[in-house]
């Protein structure tokens, strides 16, 4: 491990745990725009962040070490993912550590925990959110694969890193399959994330909330951990996305003014993509819990194409 | 080396078999048995274990011809490195599950004599340990007859219940028609080797030199497959796992599950990769097809089970159905030439053989400490144990986590290998088996996800929220023999997890003389700590680094939040201001699945009825619901009523022969002696 990919690690994780929220305050200013609302300041999701971690805490009488525990689980799984997830260079020492098939990974070990922690404290609420976020997560989750898969073998590597030196050295051509799997992966995305169609964030409502009704329970720094972790995951899944289907402008090896042209190469992408998650948003309405099964089916059928037709067509 | 494997092995099997009547003779003062039977099995599967490591390790073939058995006809032990890895997998879990039991059958005292379950117990063991050393047919079946006669007295043990009987007669028929599967290949084999002419073909070493046609060995395949496919329950075989797995005492189901299995995979491996050797490429596609249906439709009916042991049931025939994905690829590989592949797939499913065996013994040895506990299967009833039995919940759910396929336990290298296998496949020659591919990618994709939804549901509905039941039972911890037992495999678990290469290193010998490539030349050319399966571009992955990550991420935000922590205080949950909450109201085992249940729905038959007892003076405000759900495996009104329709048909028509009088058998006698004068004669 040289100096300067140790300095790439942490630039990233910097990166990670800073722009998040700034991106995540980008899209609701969009979004409050685009409905003619006059809008929060763009940095909103700071303080709201600071103020949770400055909170006391009240937990329910019944919690056991398992609510307990996934904050911080599900936070280090978060800034894990983004020392793998090419954001900034190549250039990363712990990308060996772990493919994209282990990043699904990263990502269904929190889910697994946020689900439990949910069905710990024993409301209705808890375990109704547990329930519906597991499902969504069984058709998600593999066609998320399927759609990474068919990235994998059109870069003949399950590693981010190695994809995208592939696709930078000129060896990846345009395929049918990859807009299949380019497809699927806008709508896993969007289902992931918790976004609208799928999931609103914005969203208390108990016959509608998905991921919002797990955390029901949390407060106070555990609620800060969770929240910027949600924050960190749709920054990671445009990463994973841009890292897969679009990598211009991510740094190679070589020196410190790459970076820096990474960095805002990497800035414009995240606006570009805030305004069309809000064209989508504002697009469409939520979905009934049911209607999803549509939804996913269709991300999971698309993804199984754009592999088979990598099949057929090679 | 002073004492080889083989005499290890050997010497293991004499001293469980030397148990059995110790154990009877011993029956007058339970306890002293149970610690007796207990140290000295436990003794004797270590002693296993360490013939099956060192058989590995040393890679060596040691055979030794017993003077036993039928006249001309001895029987053959053999220890090479495939029986050696097996051994060492059953031999593992039979030790922990040892240790379990010495906790775990005190629970009996005072109730019922365990003598019967320690004969059996400790026969069961010697019987799956002589199946793996058997070199030749006849030994091989006895020892497989043996191991099952054994397991259908342990299945039968708390035979008061007709649910129980029901289910061990099931087991019984079901594993005899496999046996008899078995036989038949194995006479096919023998047949061919000595062209039909003398008992000698009956060594497996007479059927590896025999030049079999590729009808015959067809023939063979078919027959050894449909055989070991009922042992394993495999789908559609797999009608009598459900039954007999969760009826049986939780030691006893830990090994059927965890090890019993494992088997006939073994045998699975041994007459296709060792005894028939040469085979097309439909084959591997058979047993890759059946792997996926078992592993999708496994998982789906698992997802919609209340019983804790029950469910634990279809998740076997759900990772049955991964290791033989595992063997399916690699068969087809095999004979496609493509021999590095072949021996990643191979590879892939011993992996997953050996995790499931870890983490599928742990999860019966927790659901049997939770039984021992709450004397309650039904999750239904259950919840919030988490507060009375700390560990059991902990181990349990380091097993959840592990066959969940999450990183960084076992479960998920295994797994994660066999991806790598399907994302290797475009190299195969054969275009109809590369369409199968994408499938099975999305299918094993599927399992995994659906596995996580069912072991959130497993554990969540028994181990958090509140008890459900009305009596709440007082419930207490498993005593530190069951624990330790437990922590044995929860800590295998994550071992095998964080350090993948090692193990690959060690069990390389396998695909080497099976399949001809050794794969830890690439796996493991990064050091102990990267596992990179074919080369560093294509895919690494590294369990150590994941797990410090974990451990230094959380330590890190755990600091520096509790510098200046702000207080915690306790309080009741929030109702929404109704104050009329109670346990009732939690989400359960049945609530949780729904939306799987209606996704997935029409896999299953499904009856839901809902009816509204109305009130008297008001129609409009019902009292009382009742709600009743059954949800059935279609594969037994497909199959198995049929069959069973029409063998009573039969029989009514084959009794109608019995008149009771003797004249009429006296014609029949007549008949026979005619019919065989004409024919014969």
């Amino acid at each position: 491990m040289t100096l300067h990919s140790f300095f790439v690690e942490v630039m990233q994780v910097v990166t990670l745990l800073g722009l998040a929220p700034l991106f995540i305050g980008w899209v609701r200013m969009l979004k409050c725009w685009s409905q003619g609302r006059s809008s929060a300041s763009i940095f909103q999701p700071y303080w709201d962040l600071a103020k949770l971690f400055s909170k006391d805490m009240i937990i329910a009488e019944n919690a056991s070490w398992i609510f307990r525990f996934t904050p911080y689980l599900v936070f280090g799984t978060a800034v894990l993912a983004g020392g793998i997830i090419p954001i900034l260079s190549v250039d990363l020492p712990l990308a060996p550590t772990a493919d994209v098939i282990v990043l699904v990974g990263l990502f269904a070990i929190s889910r697994f925990f946020t689900a439990l922690a949910g069905m710990d404290i024993g409301t209705a609420f808890g375990g109704m959110g547990s329930s519906r976020e597991m499902t969504i997560a069984s058709l998600a989750e593999p066609a998320m694969l399927m759609s990474i898969f068919t990235v994998s073998l059109a870069n003949r590597s399950t590693s981010l890193s190695h994809i995208v030196q592939v696709i930078f050295s000129g060896q990846s051509v345009v395929r049918p399959s990859l807009a299949f799997a380019f497809l699927a992966f806008i709508l896993i995305a969007l289902t992931e994330t918790g976004r609208i169609p799928v999931d609103n964030p914005a969203t208390h409502l108990e016959l509608t909330m998905i991921h919002e009704a797990m955390i029901l329970e949390y407060s106070g720094r555990h609620l800060a951990l969770i929240e910027w972790a949600g924050m960190m995951k749709l920054f990671l899944f445009v990463m994973l996305g841009i890292a897969s289907f679009a990598p211009w402008g991510i740094a190679g090896t070589e020196g410190f003014v790459e970076i820096i042209g990474a960095f805002f190469v990497m800035v414009l992408k995240l606006g570009i993509v805030g305004i069309a998650l809000i064209l989508i948003e504002t697009g469409l309405a939520k979905m009934r819990l049911f209607r999803l099964t549509e939804f996913l089916g269709v991300a999971f059928l698309m993804a199984t194409l754009g592999m088979l037709a990598f099949y057929i067509l090679e | 080396m002073i004492v080889s494997p083989i005499e290890i092995a050997s010497s293991s099997v004499v001293l469980l078999m030397l148990l059995v009547p110790a154990a009877a003779l011993l029956g007058r003062n339970q306890r002293l048995l149970i610690a007796i039977c207990s140290v000295f099995a436990s003794a004797a599967s270590f002693m296993g274990t360490v013939a099956g490591v060192m058989a590995v390790g040393s890679a060596s073939v040691e055979r030794v011809v017993l003077l036993l058995g039928l006249p001309s006809l001895p029987f053959h032990l053999r220890l090479d490195p495939l029986a050696g890895f097996f051994l060492t997998v059953i031999g593992l879990l039979s030790l922990f599950v040892s240790i379990y039991s010495a906790g775990y059958l005190r629970g009996f005292l005072g109730h019922r004599p365990v003598t019967r379950l320690v004969v059996f117990y400790n026969l069961f063991i010697a019987g799956m340990f002589m199946v793996v050393l058997a070199d030749d047919a006849l030994f091989f079946l006895i020892s497989w007859e043996a191991m099952a006669a054994a397991s259908y007295f342990l299945v039968m043990f708390e035979d008061e219940s007709q649910e129980n009987r029901r289910a061990a007669f099931l087991y019984l028929v079901i594993a005899h028609v496999g046996a008899m599967a078995i036989l038949l290949s194995f006479g096919v084999m023998a047949g061919i080797a000595t062209g039909f002419e003398s008992f000698g073909g009956y060594t497996f070493d007479a059927m590896r030199q025999a030049k079999i046609p590729l009808e015959w060995a067809t023939v063979a395949f078919l027959l050894a497959f449909f055989g070991f496919a009922a042992k394993a329950g495999v789908v559609p075989l797999h009608v009598w796992l459900p039954e007999a797995h969760p009826v049986a005492p939780s030691n006893v189901s830990a090994l059927m599950s965890g090890v019993m299995l494992k088997t006939a995979i073994y045998g699975i491996v041994r007459i296709t990769f060792d005894l028939l050797k040469v085979f097309p490429w439909w084959w591997g596609a058979i047993v890759l097809v059946l792997g996926l249906v078992s592993a999708v439709m496994g998982v789906l009916y698992a997802l919609m089970q209340h019983d804790l042991k029950r469910l634990l049931a279809y998740h076997s025939v759900e990772n049955i159905g991964i290791i033989l994905i595992g063997i399916g690829l690699a068969m087809i590989f095999t004979s496609s030439h493509l021999t590095v592949l072949a021996s990643l797939a191979l590879i892939a499913g011993l992996y997953h053989t050996m995790n499931h065996a870890m983490f599928k013994g742990l999860l019966f040895m927790g659901a049997g400490a939770v039984l021992h506990a709450t004397h309650e299967r039904n999750m239904e009833e259950m919840g919030g144990l988490i507060h009375r039995m700390p560990w059991t919940a902990a181990l349990f759910l380091v097993g959840c986590v592990s066959i969940s396929a999450l990183p960084p336990f076992n479960g998920f290298v295994s797994e994660w290998l066999i991806f790598q296998a399907f994302l290797l496949s475009p190299s195969l020659p054969i275009p109809l088996v590369k369409l199968l591919m994408p499938l099975g990618a999305a299918l094993l994709a599927l399992t995994g996800a659906l596995a996580a939804a069912c072991f959130v549901k497993a554990f969540g509905v028994t181990f958090l929220g509140h008890w459900r039941g009305h009596p709440r039972p007082r419930v207490q911890e498993a005593d530190w023999l069951m624990r330790s037992g437990m922590l044995m495999g929860a800590i295998v678990c994550l071992l095998l997890g964080i350090l993948p290469t090692l193990f690959i290193e060690w069990m390389d010998i396998v695909p080497e003389q099976l399949i001809g490539y050794k794969l830890s030349t690439s796996a493991g050319a990064f050091g102990w700590m990267w596992l990179t399966p074919l080369s560093e571009e294509r895919a690494s992955y590294s369990g150590p680094v994941v797990f410090c990550g974990f451990i230094l991420i959380f330590a890190a935000a755990y600091l520096i939040l509790h510098v200046k922590a702000g207080k915690i205080r306790r309080g009741p949950i929030w109702d929404c201001g109704f104050e009329k909450i109670n346990e009732r109201m939690q989400y359960n085992a049945t609530s949780f699945s729904m939306p799987i249940r209606r996704i997935f729905g029409f896999l299953f038959r499904v009856k839901e009825e809902v009816t509204l007892a109305p009130q008297s003076a008001h129609g409009a405000f019902p009292r009382r619901l009742h709600y009743r759900l059954r949800v059935k495996d279609r594969f037994w009104n497909w199959i198995y009523r049929p069959i069973v329709e029409v063998s009573f048909w039969a029989s009514r028509r084959v009794g109608g022969l019995q008149r009771g009088r003797i004249q009429a058998y006296l014609i029949y006698s007549f008949i026979t002696i005619i019919i065989l004068l004409v024919f014969v004669g």
